[in-house]
């Protein structure tokens, strides 16, 4: 029987080493936000509020772009639409957690606390639902602390390092490493291919529209290649 | 960037409270209805959709060179794009990326 306390401990041990993605990844993001032009409370504000690495590289790059609001919202938010997916595979095992703990939970939703938890609730289904609480919790006990304190940092050496070191291709660097390894199917690098090609066809387009008929021109191509061939 | 501190503060709290819906939306709002299944296709693409059509320009024509290929960053965008996608290794496509920069930019 797992006590919601050995649940914590077990989370905190396996979310531990998901630190070392987020440390790099955080710095990234408060060097480009404050080279950008972001002071530092509004760097920080991004990763206290919208928490979401990729949503926020794509705000700043499009802020620095001077793309319309709507447009930056817009982008941004359908970067993160991937995670209604992760709070509708998690609502059978959290969707009973307390009123106070499920906005937390949702708070802390990220990429990694998704994966690591869905894997263990899969796996033991015998757990309690304040075990699986604590778990997540633990999960989440270095992870969080550490994508703030490293935006900060982040952000106070943006201000140091002068131009001329590629800090510019810094998200680029990012987005590429995050993406190519989601390149798991045909379906997946299809999607990729129609995105850049129309991207770059279209980029001429006012308003950045060219990137949104191409991210919903790739977004079909991808869903359309699964269901044909491989459903 | 030429927005207001005003227009700033609105876009981050905007993608703050826009964010938050979307995790809190199955876990809280909509108890245990469940996503049909076109509407989790589509989901599964949204990140290799919209990330390549949003860097693509910026590998192809970067801003610091005021829009001119460079040699320089496409070779670095290329290693990222190989070692990741052949290692599935988020930090070593990083890593290797920023030194591929870093030669070249000194080289170029």
């Amino acid at each position: 029987m797992t006590t919601p306390k050995s649940a914590f401990r077990r989370g905190f041990l396996d979310g531990g080493p998901f630190v070392l993605i987020v440390v790099p990844f955080a710095l990234v993001f408060g060097a480009v936000g404050s080279e950008a032009g972001l002071s530092i409370a509004q760097v920080m504000g991004f990763s206290v509020l919208v928490i979401a690495g990729a949503a926020q590289f794509t705000a700043v790059q499009l802020l620095a772009d001077e793309a319309p609001t709507f447009v930056i919202l817009l982008t941004s938010l359908a970067v993160n639409l991937r995670m209604a997916m992760y709070s509708a595979s998690l609502q059978p095992y959290l969707g009973q957690a307390s009123v106070w703990a499920r906005p937390l939970l949702a708070y802390m939703l990220v990429d990694q606390s998704y994966t690591i938890s869905i894997l263990k609730f899969e796996k033991e289904p015998e757990m309690t639902v304040s075990a699986r609480v604590a778990y997540f919790f633990g999960v989440v006990a270095l992870i969080v602390p550490f994508w703030y304190i490293c935006t900060f940092i982040g952000a106070l050496a943006g201000q140091a390092v002068p131009d001329g070191y590629g800090i510019d291709f810094a998200i680029p660097i990012a987005f590429l490493a995050l993406v190519a390894p989601a390149l798991r199917t045909v379906a997946h690098v299809a999607a990729a291919l129609v995105a850049v090609v129309l991207a770059l066809a279209f980029a001429g387009l006012p308003y950045n529209f060219g990137l949104l008929i191409a991210a919903i021109a790739a977004m079909v191509t991808g869903a359309e290649i699964e269901r044909r061939y491989f459903s | 960037m030429n927005q207001s501190d005003a227009t700033i503060w609105f876009i981050i709290a905007a993608l703050g409270v826009g964010t938050f819906a979307i995790r809190f939306s199955f876990l809280g709002l909509f108890g245990d209805r469940k996503l049909p299944e076109w509407a989790l296709r589509y989901l599964r693409y949204t990140p290799v959709a919209v990330i390549p059509a949003l860097i693509a320009p910026m590998v192809l024509w970067p801003p610091a060179t005021g829009g001119t290929p460079d040699l320089a960053r496409l070779i670095a965008a290329a290693v990222v794009i190989l070692v990741g996608y052949v290692t599935k290794n988020v930090l070593g496509a990083i890593a290797a990326g920023a030194a591929a920069l870093l030669v070249g930019l000194s080289v170029f």
